[in-house]
């Protein structure tokens, strides 16, 4: 009787711990989307300082939709993203290859130094590319934007696909050159394959990392063609207008709607891959 | 196979060479430089003048400047220690989860960063003004009857920093926290502890790698995160971020601004050296 008092006694606090603990999680979801929120609710406001709420309008989607200039950023933003990560996906995946089978000269530094960007302040990272066309005499530009975004991008490049490749089975390698397969053919037919997972998710890091970068790109954009993040940071000082809100909760839809897309997607690889595994066996 | 000669050396050229040859001339020779103009003066018209002094590093010690690191270290320590205090219980809870759900939970944590920071940022702002939405909604409660002055305190600057930093936290707590041995826990209940003891000396030992983690990924980034300060200091709140970056594109002092920078990057440097005691760089959870 006693024990089974004390137990339900047990029970009861760990159900009372876990309703406290579903709230928290809750109140901290709060505290993370409520400037979202606010974000998307002022993008339909009938003011032009946005200061305070006055009424619901869409005139801010239809003056952005009838020709705006925030466009031209973020097709600037878009085009060093695109560029970004591809290049440094390439030269990040080839990294993480090179520097988990082989051994040469320097690897320890290069090694510790895929960290560098990941970890110091980016001001610092921002500062130093300044620096470094400034010597070169680089012009600061969209080119030069994309540079300075590769060289942060592809250590996390590097990282991610390290960290898929440890998991990798490299017999299957082996096993196509002994198959008589060259490099060259056993990583394009073997290799990348195995890759994409990777390849897609530090692609994706790679994108958001750059098209949302205002640090490092506010000091080597240079005072002509910028990127969208930059121009909105320029804009602050005055207040942002509702449009800016407007475009940003597009491209937060747009985003949810490619993460949708990317789940069902997905789901439907996964079934097709079970009906093979069931075929085969 | 013969590993000599080019032959054998140009796989590992091809694959680690461009990352290699990118990091030294974009990370490593630029830091070099910047280390280096961190001794020299300052030329007459914003240029750089070739001549060794220590001037840029003992003007850091004026107190006016002192002023401005002490204040950026404290808003990064407070943020640090926010993000401790939300993102722990947060990313356990996500860990108690099923995985399939728990990648859910965490994808919503992490969907906020996808969107542009400074229009987040700017959110907060409005929240916080006179007629915002918390002034509005305290008023309402009748627990104060004239709006709080939120707008451009450093307490404000405290909420964007915690804004831009929070899902940061949240991944290396949680890779953390779902790794840990959970039987451990059960041992020690039936050893006869109770859930604070054994949180004390259990969860948080099993769990220092992404503690010191989650610090490692707050901490540096808000001490030089200016855009912060800006958007929601209004230029009343000034930070080294913003000091650093000021010397940059405005006052032209590169020299003063290089040897700034170089101190942010030691005190970086310090604090891994102390992460590489309870965890490895490799199992950092970045990303």
């Amino acid at each position: 009787m006693e024990e089974n008092r004390r137990l339900s006694k047990r029970l009861r606090r760990k159900r009372l711990g876990k309703r406290v603990s579903n709230v928290y999680a809750a109140i901290i979801y709060a505290f993370i989307y409520v400037p979202i929120a606010v974000m998307v609710i002022f993008s339909f406001n009938d003011q032009l300082n946005n200061y305070y709420w006055v009424g619901f309008t869409t005139k801010w989607y239809v003056k952005l939709f009838s020709g705006s200039e925030l466009w031209g950023y973020l097709w600037n933003s878009l085009v060093v993203a695109v560029l970004a990560t591809i290049i440094s996906v390439i030269i990040g995946t080839l990294g993480a290859m090179g520097l988990m089978r082989f051994e040469f000269m320097l690897k320890k530094v290069i090694n510790s130094s895929l960290y560098i960007p990941v970890i110091i302040p980016e001001i610092v990272m921002g500062i130093s590319l300044l620096m470094l066309y400034q010597i070169c005499n680089f012009p600061l530009g969209l080119p030069a934007v994309t540079l300075a975004h590769i060289t942060f991008c592809a250590p996390f490049v590097v990282i991610i696909m390290r960290g898929r490749m440890s998991g990798m089975d490299l017999s299957v390698e082996e096993a196509s050159m002994d198959l008589g397969a060259n490099r060259l053919e056993t990583f394009f037919r073997i290799t990348v394959p195995m890759l994409v997972p990777g390849l897609l998710s530090s692609a994706f890091m790679a994108f958001t990392l750059s098209i949302d970068d205002v640090i490092i790109t506010n000091f080597v954009a240079g005072p002509y063609s910028t990127t969208l993040p930059v121009k909105i940071l320029s804009m602050v000082k005055m207040g942002l207008h509702p449009d800016v809100n407007a475009l940003t909760t597009i491209m937060i839809a747009v985003l949810i709607l490619g993460i949708l897309v990317n789940n069902l997607v997905q789901a439907a690889l996964r079934k097709r891959s079970m009906g093979t595994v069931k075929t085969y066996f | 196979m013969d590993r000599s000669g080019i032959r054998g050396k140009l796989p590992a050229m091809v694959t680690a060479g461009p990352i290699s040859i990118w990091l030294i001339i974009f990370v490593l020779l630029p830091l070099v430089y910047v280390f280096v103009i961190s001794f020299m003066s300052r030329g007459t018209y914003g240029g750089i003048d070739w001549h060794f002094t220590f001037e840029n590093y003992t003007m850091l010690l004026q107190p006016l400047y002192l002023k401005i690191i002490w204040k950026s270290l404290k808003l990064a320590f407070l943020t640090t220690a926010m993000c401790l205090i939300m993102g722990y219980p947060l990313a356990y809870w996500i860990a108690q989860k099923p995985a399939k759900s728990a990648a859910k939970w965490l994808l919503l944590v992490m969907i906020p960063y996808w969107t542009n920071s400074l229009v987040r940022l700017y959110s907060v702002n409005l929240l916080g003004m006179p007629n915002g939405f918390v002034n509005l909604f305290l008023m309402k409660l009748h627990i104060i009857s004239e709006p709080i002055q939120f707008l451009y305190t450093d307490g404000m600057v405290l909420m964007g920093l915690l804004t831009a930093m929070l899902p940061f936290s949240v991944l290396p707590l949680y890779s953390s926290i779902e790794k840990m041995d959970k039987s451990l826990i059960e041992a020690s209940k039936d050893l006869g502890a109770n859930s604070v003891t054994t949180f004390r000396k259990v969860t948080i030992p099993q769990t220092m790698g992404g503690i010191v983690g989650c610090i490692l990924l707050v901490f540096i980034p808000s001490i030089g995160m200016y855009q912060v300060p800006e958007v929601l200091g209004g230029g009343k709140v000034m930070l080294v971020g913003t000091l650093i970056k000021n010397q940059f594109l405005m006052t032209k002092n590169w020299p003063f601004g290089a040897s700034m920078a170089i101190l942010l990057m030691f005190s970086t440097i310090a604090m891994l050296l102390i992460y590489t005691r309870v965890g490895k760089l490799e199992e950092l959870e970045v990303v």
